[in-house]
């Protein structure tokens, strides 16, 4: 090689270096988009109609977190963007790897995750004729998205990676699905334009701001409650509204209580909270919400595991309505005062708009009362760790600090009832969908957000083994987290339901039969740690959880514990049973 | 009770599919419904009637649809004076015979022949569905061979009047 070539080269090289690669093809042209909307990371899954886009991954590196399913991957970046406030990417191959990610995306849909979520599509030429690894996932997802997209020509790839971002963190978040067929994702970028810097959504303008005459309402109906309560739901986090919530809550001294999703948005040990409400919420919240005079929901959307019975829901409550997705204001409780806007909006124009507090002494005074005679309760058994001590050591150890995941059943609603957040956006957990095999995958997203937190996954035995090839994440990229197995051998919720309910007859939901979880990490070259006795606990935990490296703890808890208090279906929240020991 | 729903979207595929997958959904029963280009390009009318129980759950019906992206408006119009219009195909058997007698029957509907066979003939009539219900019932005596609807358009009337009872297809 001549010298002047090889300065050449070498000047070109400087170049590439110096100003992005243009585009060649589709594929460049999403990984060029994907790095506009600020992605600094991907969690996917290669195969045959991403291989363009793996191939300009390569080429232009956004760091990929390769999962061992996808629906590893999806719940991964459901984790990474409720704790990051980013949105989650996502990448699959067409098929079944589109199909693969559906409980994901309904999940995310379920709890207002923000995630964009790239399919793979069969060339365009073909779609429609059952192609190998065909899936119509435009029909499948149109129904679990807030929007989805098939991209018609490579033209459109700027706009509408731009419009899936753009929907998806915007208004009540929620999954975006672009799917791209293969030919565009290799078709050539040259009459591609720039993303546009106008997006047109004509259809699309979430209301922000709330309405002044409401926000006047409201506060003159909240100067006059004599027995207010404050619903906090998942609504108060997406809108980073948790600090207004409290001074808000604080300076009219209103008590607060949350929903499953809404935990954080108030520390779990401040004077005004309540605890959670619902189907496994305290006594003292429930029986607030039952009695209480004005009823202020912020970003809630009453659910069903929250209010009950409809009927004896809130007998005597004027609800107020603070919600940024209009449909939810009055689906299910009638509302006096709909306040369509962000949360944190509303709180702001709130507290401008505040006259008087109210006068809530006496109701505080009753509900503290409350607090004091039905607490929280187990029956302390020397034989065996119970779930909930576990958990109030967990809670001692990292001191409410940590980033909490769980799955769904008796270990979710013991972590949301014993684990007490000291903060917001510290607690992943499924809760519209409630989805088995969602909070280990979870916290990887989730520690990944957030190199330096501690994160702890409580799940089940049972939702463990939906989604426990993901260790080896742990193992690759000895990302610390620390799973906690509260292991009963068997399917909890489903168990307690067939107690109480079904005669005891234990259908299907004893699963004696178990891997060794301690051999089943160690497998993936992972710490792992088997608790069996109380006496034994506090140091295993100890030396587990403060580690710097991942963990696994197999705790074994007592067989046919309960979750108390509870609300059977079809009664109101404030009928509960077990709200004090036997 | 029967509503009256005109959706306007903006014209791309599967916005049809988007909009009757979520009233299938929330299991909302459509009575009939109607899609055509409007006088913007780009955009698209719908005319639904749909079935519902209660006034919440129409509410929720147009909040839901007011969410799609591709939506930009959603009225229920039921409540206001307006224009249906339908338009139905009838194959209806008409022997020589009978075929004078059922000329001047349909009269007053001003129904127009668009085919005729020997012994069957095809109306076309257009007008509200209860004109087009009366219509039927009127033919089927003489054996209906065939029936198509194409489902009901809407508008709203330039002047209103004061509110006035429902249409009796709407109660």
């Amino acid at each position: 090689m001549s010298t002047v070539v090889k300065m050449k080269t070498a000047m070109a090289a400087a170049d590439a270096d110096a100003a992005p690669m243009r585009p060649a093809n589709g594929s460049d042209v999403l990984i060029r988009s994907l790095k506009e909307q600020g992605v600094e990371m991907i969690f996917g899954y290669p195969g045959g109609a991403v291989l363009p886009i793996y191939d300009a991954l390569y080429k232009q590196p956004i760091r990929h977190i390769l999962a061992r399913h996808e629906q590893g991957a999806i719940h991964a970046a459901e984790g990474y963007a409720r704790v990051s406030g980013k949105p989650g990417v996502v990448v699959a191959t067409s098929g079944p790897g589109a199909t693969n990610l559906v409980t994901g995306i309904t999940d995310a849909m379920m709890d207002s995750i923000p995630l964009v979520v790239f399919t793979g599509q069969v060339a365009s030429g073909v779609i429609g004729t059952d192609a190998f690894q065909e899936a119509d996932i435009i029909g499948i997802t149109q129904p679990i998205t807030k929007h989805n997209y098939q991209v018609g020509s490579v033209e459109d790839l700027p706009r509408i990676v731009k419009e899936a971002f753009h929907i998806a963190t915007t208004g009540r978040p929620g999954p975006v699905v672009v799917d791209i067929p293969k030919d565009i994702a290799s078709a050539s970028a040259e009459n591609v334009p720039d993303s546009p810097d106008v997006l047109c959504l004509p259809g699309y303008q979430p209301t922000f701001y709330p309405n002044f005459l409401q926000i006047r309402k409201a506060a003159s109906q909240l100067a006059q409650a004599k027995r207010p309560v404050i619903l906090a739901g998942a609504g108060v986090l997406h809108a980073k509204a948790a600090s207004e919530l409290r001074e808000f809550a604080e300076t009219n001294r209103i008590p607060i209580t949350n929903t499953l999703l809404g935990l954080g948005s108030i520390p779990g040990n401040h004077e005004l909270f309540l605890g959670m409400a619902g189907m496994h919420g305290t006594y003292t919240a429930n029986m607030a919400l039952s009695e209480c005079d004005v009823l202020l929901n912020i970003g809630a959307r009453f659910d069903d595991r929250l209010t009950g019975n409809l009927e004896r829901f809130a007998p005597h409550a004027a609800v107020i309505h603070i919600d940024i997705d209009p449909a939810e204001i009055g689906k299910n409780v009638p509302t006096e005062i709909p306040i369509v806007a962000d949360a944190k909006e509303a709180l702001k124009s709130l507290m401008k708009e505040g006259g008087q507090p109210p006068d809530t002494g006496a109701w505080l005074e009753k509900l503290g009362q409350l607090e004091k005679n039905f607490p929280l309760w187990y029956e302390e058994d020397p034989s065996h760790v119970l779930p909930q001590q576990a958990l109030q050591l967990i809670h001692d150890i990292t001191e409410g600090n940590a980033i909490v995941t769980t799955d769904v059943g008796q270990h979710q609603m013991w972590t949301a009832q014993y684990y007490g957040l000291n903060h917001a956006d510290r607690w992943v957990t499924s809760g519209g969908l409630g989805t088995m095999g969602f909070g280990f995958p979870a916290a990887i997203g989730a520690q990944l957000a957030k190199p330096e937190a501690r994160v702890v996954a409580v799940v089940g035995d049972g939702g463990f083994q939906m989604t426990a090839q993901e260790l080896s994440l742990l193992q690759e990229h000895r990302i610390p987290v620390k799973v906690v197995i509260l292991n009963n051998e068997a399917l909890g919720m489903v168990q307690q339901w067939q107690e109480t309910f079904y005669e005891e007859r234990y259908s299907q939901s004893l699963i004696p039969v178990q891997p060794d979880f301690v051999k089943l990490a160690e497998a993936y070259d992972l710490k792992a740690y088997r608790i069996r006795t109380m006496q034994e606990a506090e140091a295993i935990f100890r030396e587990a959880l403060l580690s710097d490296e991942p963990a696994v703890i197999d705790c074994r808890v007592k067989r046919q514990e309960n979750v108390y208090p509870m609300v059977a279906p079809g009664r109101g929240i404030q009928e509960m049973i077990g709200v004090s020991a036997p | 009770m029967k509503r009256v729903i005109t959706v306007t979207v903006i014209n791309q595929s599967g916005v049809l599919n988007r909009v009757t997958g979520l009233l299938m959904k929330r299991q909302f029963n459509i009575e009939s419904i109607t899609v055509g280009h409007t006088e913007q390009p780009g955009m698209s009318k719908m005319t639904f009637i749909v079935n519902v129980e209660d006034e919440r759950k129409i509410e929720q019906l147009v909040k839901q649809l007011q969410k799609q992206i591709d939506v930009l408006k959603v009225t229920d119009i039921t409540d206001k004076s307006i224009v249906l219009r339908e338009l139905a195909l009838i194959k209806v058997s008409s022997p020589p015979h009978a075929r004078g007698e059922m000329n001047s029957l349909v009269e007053p509907f001003r129904a127009a022949v668009v085919d005729s066979g020997k012994n069957i003939v095809t109306y076309q009539v257009t007008g509200d569905p209860d004109k087009i219900d009366a219509f039927i019932d009127l033919m089927r005596p003489y054996g209906i061979k065939e029936l198509t609807r194409t489902g009901t358009a809407a508008f709203v009337r330039e002047i209103q009047k004061a509110p006035s009872p429902l249409l009796s297809i709407l109660k």
